[in-house]
């Protein structure tokens, strides 16, 4: 047992990969088995994540969820800034500049608003809930944006863990709303053309959330609403933690 | 090669990071300022550059697009790693900010759907493309 744990820690990167690539599987069989594919199985991977991170706290009482583990110690690296930036940048190469044309400039105003609007409302939830510094409240309004808006912007501009987490989960809680509520509202928001499932995607963001919800609503629908969304994150990486920053600075006063 | 997608990976991320810590002291802030989102442009404008030359080898690709395919397991493996016991004592602000910031994007695309006037819909396209693809079924006698 020691000698198991013992390579685990020396391998530590590996055992992080191998580990994550369990829960992804496991999450995979949750989303398929359990909601029917309505809950997208990336999603129930962070959630269960962020469960694990919640168990590894109160077992370790560390700050650093399971990476407090011995044997886990490389979720840290894998999840550290360092590889987490590489693989984001990395999705942009997917981004063709003919189809972002495509979606001409409805796409580009839902995308704006996309990303404005959910921020402001994040912002004013955490005034509202106490959160008086201007990198808290950027954080957590970044995580209305998108889960991976709200940590690229919380790291990069020094937010705590918790504030860090709190901005994970809100943006995983949107994605898993967009994902079952969708259906429901379809009709009543008139996502049944082309054209409002690219709107649609600029405004909700979260591609896991927009092809899960546009999947259940019309499975022809979904490449548009992903085509706006993917500008989502990118836009959201490089506005939150600059201008939209900044505004908040500049209100709040520190 | 696979590994000059990874290095163009690697230099292009790193190029943005480095001009946003220089944005950020410029600025006046101690942080990186949108290091990600120029990086990411810079990705962009590379591989703009290499399909123009026909310099886009499917090795490159390979290298930039195994990381891109990467990007979920590293948040799961982000996110396993917050400190949750803390932020859960700020549990309604979850709910709260999440369902605030659904409600009113729905609420948005329905008001620019409004605005925007009436468009074709899914069923309405495929109506007529199938009836488009029938008409000239009839004019043209197969050839060969």
């Amino acid at each position: 047992m020691t000698m198991i744990s013992h390579i685990l820690a020396a391998n530590s990167l590996l055992t992080a990969f191998a580990a994550v690539g369990i829960l992804m599987w496991v999450s995979g069989a949750i989303s398929k088995y359990l909601t029917f594919g309505r809950i997208h199985g990336s999603a129930i991977a962070i959630m269960l994540g962020l469960v694990l991170a919640f168990f590894g706290g109160i077992a370790t009482g560390g700050e650093k969820g399971v990476a407090d583990l011995p044997a886990l110690t490389g979720i840290g690296l894998m999840g550290g800034a360092m590889l987490r930036d590489f693989a984001i940048v990395a999705t942009a190469f997917e981004v063709d500049v003919v189809h972002a044309r495509k979606a001409g400039a409805i796409g580009a105003v839902a995308l704006g608003l996309g990303t404005v609007v959910p921020f402001i409302l994040g912002v004013f939830v955490a005034a509202a809930f106490g959160y008086t510094d201007a990198i808290s409240m950027t954080t957590i309004g970044a995580g209305a944006v998108t889960y991976i808006v709200g940590p690229v912007t919380g790291a990069a501009i020094g937010a705590s863990s918790p504030v860090i987490a709190l901005s994970i989960a809100t943006g995983v809680f949107k994605a898993v709303i967009v994902m079952i509520g969708t259906p429901f509202v379809a009709k009543m928001i008139g996502l049944n053309n082309p054209r409002s499932a690219m709107v649609f995607g600029g405004l909700m963001g979260t591609v896991s959330g927009v092809s899960g919800g546009l999947a259940a609503t019309d499975r022809r629908l979904v490449p548009y609403g992903a085509l706006t969304a993917t500008f989502h994150t990118g836009l959201g990486c490089l506005v939150a933690p600059s201008i939209l920053y900044f505004a908040v600075r500049a209100i709040t006063g520190g | 090669m696979t590994v000059s997608g990874v290095a163009l990976l690697s230099i292009c991320t790193l190029l943005g990071v480095f001009l946003g810590d220089l944005l950020g002291i410029a600025l006046g802030v101690k942080a990186n300022v949108g290091g990600v989102g120029i990086a990411m442009m810079f990705l962009i404008a590379a591989r703009l550059w290499l399909v123009r030359r026909g310099l886009l080898s499917h090795g490159l690709k390979t290298g930039v697009e195994f990381w891109g395919s990467f990007y979920i397991p590293i948040v799961v493996a982000m996110a396993a790693q917050q400190n949750v016991v803390a932020a859960a004592k700020g549990g309604p602000i979850v709910v709260i900010a999440g369902i605030g910031a659904v409600a009113v994007c729905f609420a948005m695309v329905a008001l620019i759907g409004r605005l925007s006037g009436r468009v074709e819909t899914m069923d309405e396209i495929e109506a007529r493309e199938a009836l488009e693809a029938t008409v000239p079924h009839f004019k043209s006698g197969r050839i060969g």
